[in-house]
């Protein structure tokens, strides 16, 4: 046995070991008996085979039709101030209005032509100096749709990136969404990654202000709302009052520390271009890394640079994380989140914070185990119809080609176990068409040998020896396999990169499976070739 | 076993008869992806939505009979999931032209006469909007338009341009086909027809290159001879492995077809009809194409670089791979050299060497050559 076969040997050897390693998790029997220590995941099982988690959530569009008003507010009082109109106030005094209080009469049309240039709000009354303006009916339709709509998407995009494939994300009824989701282990985090809103913001402390009696530096987390009640009245109009939560990693006691921040965000969350893990040089801890686009960078450096010495609170939904004093201007618009985290936490926050911020709360409603979408005669039948399918394919190559089709039957089955052990691996669900599609490789997976074989068939006519032939064979019709695969495989790299949900998975199906597929016809039967001629010189080849 | 021998089909003057054909169903496919854009084509739940509704049983409910009650009122596609207490069952349907009330009475109809002894009542009810929404819709277009760009690009970089589009416009014909025999037949599109409509678009493709690569090959060798002769031969050559490999895939979706039940039917009948469509479009249609779209005198269909490249390269990666086989194949060549000198000279490749110029074989001795040439050069 020359060199080069026994190193191919051993190559084809190892992938056999390693790809029924990661298999055997995935067969239901053999699963228990394995010991804890084996690697590898069981494969998930879709919906449609398995059922899963139900989850109903509504959408609290009123929510997100209030600060749409509120920025609307603030909107009015900055362009007021720009036309040096002097304002006696201008607050939301509901979730659809805004009230306008001006000194100088003379400045009402210059305020109404304001409000009317925002082109959503109609005056709904003028008392003196007073004004009051509502949002059309229109807009707040508008806006709690979309509310609806993008909560939508950014809740496929987080259980996109959090890894669980072939979900079930609908909206229902006007504003709200129904999600099921297959195989999830860890129901809280599924839940926790769902729900939050995750709306991060960027406001600084007021440290100017002196409240008497001084907030508290630690307060039980009980005693929130107290607090609040207690300072209600005292904090300056533009100010508010926010917690960080604090955990005792020794008792596990929590406790509260009270911020007196400005109202007004530098930033929020939509500025963030990246967000990912990553572990604090420091204190060693779990961190959210984040980088902001060109605009928030800018905003952020202008910040920094005003308001060096200063503090300022990263807030998350309405929590500060973290209150760093600014050192010195911070240019290139990349930092870091921490707050105690575990790496989970620190993880799922980063996958919540690139996907985006959910356009207004969400209130769960339901939340079911389901059963599969199939009953157990369909799927039944399906497994009857692959096995068959799978049986035929064999019969067939072993038939046609005679002892090589038996070569090839076994490249296609190592091909199946590879490609279930990879998919497993990568957590990937499985569901009944996906199965269809692991049968539609085991006939197109033979291709590859089928146009191999063809080959040698030609070379052999052509009266080659048998060895001669079947390298001639390979070599020939490896260009012919490589075209044919790498054009399939371009297509599934273009679906994977732009393609979500369902199409995604299907990509990462097909273009695995091709790869294993080159793999396994290409290197795996010729090893079985060689190590049948190099044992004796073969006068005829059964193929 | 072999099923096709040696054949000599004038496919290429079948070309006008099959053009017609494509023609008919690329057009049907094309109302039909006009129909799927003004929103009236048959469309699954997934893309238009419905209406779900939770309703609660007197007793458990078995989820086959539920599914076969409303498959007799006409919900076809009904995805029914029941909850840990068997007694509730998730409903969810496709939108039909009658508010969500309507058909949520006629589901709790449906039931009423199925199970006559166990009563149910609606907890909640509500419309579905669709899993695959707008925007959804559009990234997976963007995709797909994509990766017929790749395609093209990579079968222009390993072939020529020609042969990329032809390629791309064979399998376009046909998804569109396949669309076209789905609308004819009033069959419903749902995520998982797509899902067939794109593995064929992979498959046919593939069976698009295995001709595609013969072509270039003969091209490479038989540079005297016409165009058509070339393409007519190469498809003949491969017809065998064309017919095979077409074989192989409609078993196994044969079975699928027959066996796998309603959920797989479609997706298996997308599959049967596209199978048979792209081994058709890889003979009919793509080549032809490249015949007909084959330029001016002087204009090639092939690039110039790969008749010097690549018999040397063949060479010497077959000399890499095997040099266990060296000898016996050196053998093998002599032997064929032998047997076939005396016989008059087809034509002279330029990329060839001497020794293998002057004992040029004919076709079935063509791939001898480049190796032969090469190994004559390593011995020596």
């Amino acid at each position: 046995m020359n060199k080069s076969l026994m190193w191919r040997m051993i190559l084809v050897a190892a992938v056999v070991v390693t790809a029924l390693i990661i298999f055997l998790p995935s067969l239901p029997d053999v699963r228990g008996s394995l010991p804890t220590w084996w690697p590898g995941n069981k494969i998930n099982l879709g919906l449609d085979l398995q059922g899963g988690m139900h989850l109903i959530y509504q959408v609290e569009s009123d929510k997100a039709v209030e600060s749409f008003t509120g920025r609307l507010a603030g909107s009015i009082s900055n362009e007021a101030a720009d036309k040096k109109i002097a304002l006696a106030g201008v607050k939301q005094t509901s979730p659809t209005t805004i009230e306008a209080d001006i000194q100088n009469p003379a400045d009402m049309d210059k305020l109404l032509s304001i409000a009317s240039d925002l082109g959503v709000l109609d005056k709904i009354s003028q008392e003196g100096n007073k004004v009051v303006f509502a949002l059309k009916n229109a807009e707040v339709e508008r806006i709690k749709k979309n509310a609806v709509t993008q909560a939508v998407e950014t809740i496929r995009n987080r259980i996109d990136q959090f890894g669980v494939a072939e979900p079930v994300i609908v909206q229902q009824g006007t504003d709200q969404i129904l999600i099921q989701l297959p195989g999830v282990k860890d129901t809280q985090r599924a839940l926790d990654l769902i729900g939050k809103t995750a709306q991060l913001e960027f406001k600084m402390l007021d440290e100017t202000t002196q409240l008497t009696p001084p907030l508290p530096d630690s307060i039980p987390a009980s005693d929130a709302d107290s607090v609040l009640a207690q300072y209600k009245d005292k904090i300056p109009a533009g100010d508010e009052i926010l917690f960080q939560r604090i955990v005792d990693h020794s008792t596990g006691a929590i406790s509260k520390r009270p911020y007196l921040v400005k109202k007004d965000a530098i930033m929020t969350g939509d500025v963030l271009q990246e967000a990912r893990m990553g572990i604090s040089p420091r204190t060693k801890e779990a961190e959210v890394d984040f980088k902001l686009d060109p605009t928030g960078a800018r905003i952020f450096d202008q910040a920094t640079a005003a308001n060096v010495g200063k503090r300022m609170a990263i807030i998350l939904d309405n929590n500060v994380y973290s209150a760093p004093v600014i050192r010195e201007r911070i240019s290139g618009g990349s930092g870091s989140i921490s707050g105690n985290f575990t790496e989970a936490e620190a993880k799922d926050l980063a996958i919540v914070l690139r996907a985006g911020a959910l356009p207004a709360p969400l209130k769960p409603l339901q939340n079911l185990t389901v059963g599969p979408t199939l009953g157990s005669d369909s799927i039944q039948a399906g497994k009857k119809a692959i096995i068959l399918g799978t049986l035929l394919v064999v019969i067939f190559m072993a038939v046609y080609y005679g002892l090589s089709g038996v070569i090839a039957d076994f490249a296609v089955i190592l091909n199946v176990i590879v490609l279930i052990g990879a998919l497993a691996l990568l957590n990937a669900t499985l569901t009944l068409p996906g199965l269809a599609g692991i049968l539609l490789t085991i006939g197109m997976g033979v291709d590859s040998n089928v146009l191999i074989f063809e080959r040698i068939r030609e070379e052999l006519r052509t009266g080659k020896t048998v060895r001669a032939a079947i390298d001639g064979g390979y070599n020939k019709a490896f260009t012919t396999v490589l075209d044919s695969h790498v054009t399939t495989l371009i297509t599934a790299a273009v679906l994977f990169q732009f393609g979500t949900g369902p199409i995604k998975g299907f990509a990462v199906s097909l273009s695995l499976g091709i790869m294993i597929n080159l793999f396994t016809a290409l290197v795996g039967t010729k090893v079985v070739f060689d190590l049948w001629t190099s044992r004796k010189k073969l006068e005829k080849l059964s193929i | 076993m072999e099923l096709i021998k040696k054949t000599n089909i004038d496919f290429l003057g079948l070309r006008k008869i099959a053009f017609g054909i494509s023609l008919v169903l690329s057009s049907l496919g094309i109302i039909c992806l006009v129909m799927i854009a003004l929103g009236r084509a048959n469309m699954g739940i997934d893309f238009v939505g419905g209406a779900s509704a939770n309703l609660v049983f007197a007793k458990p409910v078995q989820l086959e009979k539920a599914r076969a009650a409303l498959d007799a009122a006409g919900f076809r596609d009904a995805e029914i999931q029941s909850f840990t207490d068997k007694t509730k069952l998730f409903v969810r349907v496709k939108k039909l032209n009658v508010p969500v009330e309507q058909v949520i009475g006629r589901i709790q109809a449906a039931f009423t006469n199925a199970f006559p002894g166990n009563p149910s009542r609606v907890d909640s009810s509500s419309a579905i909007g669709p899993t695959i929404g707008k925007s959804l819709q559009t990234t997976a277009l963007w995709a797909i338009i994509l990766s017929f760009a790749g395609i093209i690009i990579y079968i222009w970089f390993r072939f020529e341009w020609k042969f990329g589009i032809a390629a791309t416009v064979a399998t376009l014909h046909d998804v569109l086909a396949v669309l076209g025999v789905f609308f004819i037949l009033h069959k419903e599109i749902t995520l998982l027809v797509v899902t067939a409509l794109l593995t064929l678009a992979g498959y046919s493709l593939t069976d698009t290159v295995v001709v595609f690569d013969r072509i270039r090959e003969n091209l490479k060798m038989r540079q005297k001879e016409g165009l058509m002769d070339i393409i007519n031969l190469s498809i003949n050559e491969v017809l065998s492995r064309t017919v095979v490999t077409s074989l192989t895939v409609f078993l196994a979706v044969l079975s699928l077809f027959i066996f796998g039940g309603q959920v797989l039917h479609d997706f298996a009948f997308a599959m049967l009809c596209g199978v048979v469509v792209g081994t058709y479009s890889s003979v009919f249609v793509a080549s032809p194409i490249l015949y007909v779209w084959r330029g001016k005198k002087g204009s090639r269909l092939i690039k110039v670089s790969m008749l010097t490249k690549q018999p040397a390269r063949e060479g010497a990666k077959s000399l890499a791979a095997a040099p266990a086989g060296l000898t016996a194949s050196q053998s093998t060549v002599k032997k064929t050299a032998m047997s076939e000198a005396g016989q008059p000279v087809a034509e002279l490749n330029t990329s060839a060497s001497d020794q293998s110029a002057s004992a040029q074989p004919s076709r079935k001795g063509k791939s001898a050559k480049g190796k032969k040439g090469k190994k004559a050069r390593a011995k020596a």
